[in-house]
């Protein structure tokens, strides 16, 4: 009965250490766990795969910042290392100040991998891959990309000039990109969908947290996205492409995490057994 | 310029090559024109005349024996444009990104099978872009809002007339009276969080709209109000709600400044800075209303650990379930729109309510008759006129 | 009361009624007045961050001024503000600046700009760690909210526990067809209730919107009424 009246007024500390242990043991002792690709994620590979051609480009939103890059950092890196495969030009653009500095990181990392693994096919910032400088105006900025691109930001956030760059070759409006994907962890993912999507139809996939995914499915089922890449799992499924098909050698983020994430779901699942059973060995005695 | 001499230089070869081996092509064989027909161009509608269209049939009973090139040709510059290749007979093109100054036309050649340009044309006449003024594909698009607004002003009137519409309970927003009554009692402060969202958000809008008479109550009361933001236009309108609130409660020496302030434009370290004013300054109520993601749960936990009456109200779907959990009370999407009119029981805001709920009952309706003609059909076998054209008729309407 | 209250509505109404005129007109007039407004939105959100930082440099300067409880941390955000400001305009984004770069030659054009390290080693551990507190937040806020108190939160309860095995490789490792399960959960019962949802809120949202162009909402202009 001790037992159970501790259960039942279980100080949530106790909980966090929980959480706490069962996250950091299995980074000590991995287990590797089989994962198999879901739907959303195929589509968005494939899409990437089959539908842009040579030459084509990927535009990337990194509309996030450091607190949610745990989950979207490891899709934008692995979705730029995918579209190097495919000699596909990346170009990346932001919504937030914050936004600038990820995919700062994210290009850097990339490229430094890319070029040791591929020293007789290099990248070049400026060719392939570039970031377009912060604007601020979220939705008007969106809206202004659709009727032209290169006046919105003018130069990349390098200072460079939109004209100077080959990366940016005859890429004016939407119609000229061949594909987007969205990172964000907020509902600035709506807004791309209402207005790249919705008023000028570009072609858009999105990466979003395990937190916000549920909400973007009727977005996927309408048709209006026609990928979703959803939290850590769906970034590890990802890399298990890349891997697989283009021989990814690079470091992998999301699947080192998957094991921890898999022991704290049956940690939080246990407790929420634990926590029923108390309750009704207490219903029982106090019905009694 | 550049793309004209570009043009040129990439053209005169092909046109070279095409005379060198003319000879040759002629020689096995000529095609005949009579199997393509309707060859014509028409403008573009809906458009700010910078396209045209294209068509090409085969005549009855041909098949393709070549491949067809379509070119593209202006009035003063001898220089054409291919467009596309055709494998079949018949074909379309949308020639974008024109000028409607000029006046272009459209020419067909035939390719023989080692890709070269056999000996005749066909050729539409001169058409130039036209400019519209009204795109018709949108026209349902109108009609409707012309109908919502249309509900909205007749309700609108109804209740100026005195008539009295039912407006069912929402528990959330009866409570508000009494959280900030507590916070009275208690002589601590209420903090009101307008969401993580713009101004650009409608939901923001709406709780900004709370924002008024809750302030209005608070300086009645003689307490604290905190309001932190993350947008800096919500932060100049937040200040002026409550400047003018505390006025008309007739208390503008009680406004202060300070307490409607920016915090910062990160998500989540907007949520750090709110659990640290909860911890800290222990208000007795939180009200959490607006646009939220992933950073909700950090702020209600943080408020529920602090005792304090939480009221949540959103309309992102996927957070609701952490706000049920550690508040309260919630607010569930469209309730959040409700709460102006509800508050303030003003005719006007009252008519608007009502219009919504009738307009939903139509989209309801239409769910429901796209549902039974669904089953009619299938049951059916799904190839009777009739209710195949009621289901276009449907899916024509919600994909305006 | 004119600027306060009348110019204001005025301006919102010709907004949002020229933006829907715009919106159905294909014109090349309709489409520069578009860019113009566009233009505009861009040019006022740039200046609005102006506020932004006015109103902190306030609000701090007022809590070192009267010394209220834990003034000290108000005179850090300041300091951090302003060092940060510095950083970023002399000493370059990404890259560092030329300026920089003579003045302290150990900086190199391929090294980190002093702003980018403040960003890699400062802001990226303190929002993840802000970030990471959800996951110790959902496990408690499961444990107490998940009890089978009815029929109905035992479904809840029961659907919660597929859809959390379902989303990691263990589930999958456990029962092969969890993640069918899973996409199937999302897909259907999900997303019933969620256009459910939605459908009322996209009408809110245009009815609040043609409230503020038409005038009849005024409340965000501030006043009870």
């Amino acid at each position: 009965m001790k037992f159970v009246n501790f259960i039942n007024q279980l100080d949530k500390r106790w909980i966090y250490l929980v959480v706490a242990l069962v996250v950091i043991i299995p980074f000590v002792f991995p287990i590797g766990c089989p994962m198999r690709i879901t739907p959303p994620v195929q589509s968005m590979y494939d899409y990437i795969d089959d539908s842009i051609p040579e030459n084509g480009v990927l535009l990337i939103g990194v509309d996030y910042d450091p607190s949610t890059m745990a989950e979207l950092h490891p899709m934008a890196k692995a979705m730029t290392a995918h579209a190097f495969y495919n000699n596909v030009r990346v170009i990346f653009v932001t919504m937030y100040p914050q936004g600038s500095g990820m995919a700062q990181d994210i290009i850097e990392k990339t490229l430094t991998y890319w070029n040791s693994a591929n020293p007789d096919n290099q990248r070049e910032l400026g060719r392939d891959v570039t970031l377009l400088a912060y604007v601020p105006g979220v939705s008007a900025v969106m809206l202004k990309m659709g009727e032209d691109i290169p006046e919105t930001f003018n130069e990349d956030a390098y200072g460079n000039k939109i004209e100077d760059l080959p990366v940016m070759a005859g890429v004016n409006t939407y119609d000229d990109i061949d594909y987007m994907v969205e990172l964000a962890g907020s509902a600035v993912v709506l807004s791309w969908l209402m207005y790249a999507n919705g008023r000028y139809g570009l072609t858009m996939g999105i990466g979003t947290t395990a937190v916000s995914a549920a909400e973007y499915y009727s977005y996927l089922q309408s048709g209006q996205a026609n990928g979703l890449l959803g939290g850590l799992k769906g970034a590890a499924e990802y890399e298990k492409l890349i891997a697989e098909h283009h021989g990814f050698e690079g470091r992998r983020d999301a699947s080192v995490g998957m094991d921890a994430q898999s022991a704290a779901h049956v940690a939080i699942l246990l407790l929420i057994i634990l926590g029923n059973i108390a309750y009704f060995i207490k219903k029982k005695k106090e019905g009694r | 310029m550049k793309t004209k001499i570009f043009l040129f230089l990439f053209i005169l070869p092909l046109l070279a090559f095409a005379q060198d081996n003319q000879t040759t092509a002629d020689s096995t064989h000529l095609f005949d024109f009579s199997s393509v027909k309707d060859f014509k161009v028409t403008d573009v509608g809906s458009d700010d005349g910078t396209a045209l269209f294209v068509k090409w049939n085969a005549a009855e009973g041909r098949d393709a024996a070549n491949l067809l090139r379509l070119y593209r040709e202006t009035m003063d510059d001898s220089a054409r444009v291919i467009l596309a290749d055709s494998q079949t007979l018949s074909g379309e093109f949308l020639d974008e990104n024109l000028d409607r100054a000029i006046s272009y036309r459209y020419v067909l050649v035939a390719l023989d099978s080692l890709g070269n340009e056999t000996v005749g044309r066909m050729e539409t006449e001169y058409v130039s872009p036209k400019v519209n003024f009204f795109k018709k594909d949108k026209l349902l698009l109108l009609i409707m809002i012309f109908i919502y607004a249309g509900i909205i002003i007749v309700l609108v009137e109804t209740v100026k007339k005195g008539k009295v519409l039912f407006v069912r309970k929402i528990s959330g927003l009866d409570t508000l009276d009494e959280a900030v009554g507590r916070a009275t009692e208690i002589g601590r402060p209420v903090l009101y969080v307008p969401g993580s969202s713009t101004m650009s958000d409608i939901a923001t809008i709406a709780s900004l709209n709370i924002l008024g008479p809750v302030a209005k109550k608070i300086a009645e009361y003689d307490t604290r109000l905190i309001v932190p933001n993350r947008d800096p236009i919500v932060m100049t309108v937040a200040k002026e709600v409550v400047k003018e609130s505390y006025s008309e409660a007739g208390r503008p020496d009680a406004y202060n400044d300070n307490d409607v302030f920016f915090l910062t434009d990160s998500q989540f370290g907007y949520a750090a800075a709110i659990s640290g004013i909860m911890t800290r300054e222990k208000p007795a109520t939180n009200l959490l209303l607006g646009m939220f993601w992933a950073e909700s749960l950090i702020m209600a936990e943080a408020g529920n650990t602090t005792g304090a009456i939480q009221i949540a109200g959103t309309d992102a779907v996927t957070q609701l379930p952490f706000f049920i959990t550690s508040c309260d009370y919630t607010i569930i999407g469209e309730e959040l729109y409700a709460a102006s009119a509800y508050l303030s029981r003003e005719p006007l805001l009252m008519g608007t309510l009502k219009a919504q709920d009738y307009f939903k009952g139509l989209i309801i309706v239409l769910i429901v008759l796209y549902f039974i003609f669904l089953i009619i059909s299938s049951i059916a076998g799904g190839d009777v006129a009739i209710l195949n054209k009621i289901l276009e008729m449907i899916r024509f309407i919600f994909n305006s | 009361m004119f600027t306060r209250r009348t110019l204001p509505l005025l301006i919102a109404g010709f907004f949002g009624i020229t933006t829907i005129i715009q919106f159905f007109v294909p014109h090349p007039v309709s489409k520069s007045y578009y860019n113009l407004v566009l233009d505009w939105m861009i040019i006022v959100t740039a200046f609005t961050y102006l506020m932004a930082v006015q109103s902190t440099v306030e609000l701090h300067t007022t809590k070192i001024k009267r010394k209220v409880e834990g003034w000290q941390y108000s005179l850090i955000v300041l300091i951090s503000l302003g060092l940060t400001a510095f950083i970023g305009v002399f000493g370059g984004a990404f890259v560092p600046s030329t300026f920089l770069m003579k003045l302290i030659p150990a900086f190199k054009p391929t090294s980190t700009s002093p702003l980018m390290y403040t960003y890699l080693y400062m802001q990226v551990p303190m929002q993840s760690t802000i970030f990471s507190l959800l996951a110790f937040y959902m496990a408690s806020a499961a444990f107490r909210s998940f009890r089978a108190r009815s029929f109905d939160a035992t479904m809840l309860l029961v659907t919660a526990a597929i859809v959390t095995l379902g989303r990691v490789p263990l589930g999958e490792f456990i029962y092969k067809g969890f993640p069918e399960v899973v996409e199937w959960i999302l897909k259907y019962p999900n997303m019933a209730a969620q256009r459910g949802i939605l459908i009322g809120v996209q009408l809110g949202i245009i009815a609040t919107s043609l409230k503020i162009i038409l005038g009849i909402e005024r409340k965000y202009l501030g006043g009870g009424k």
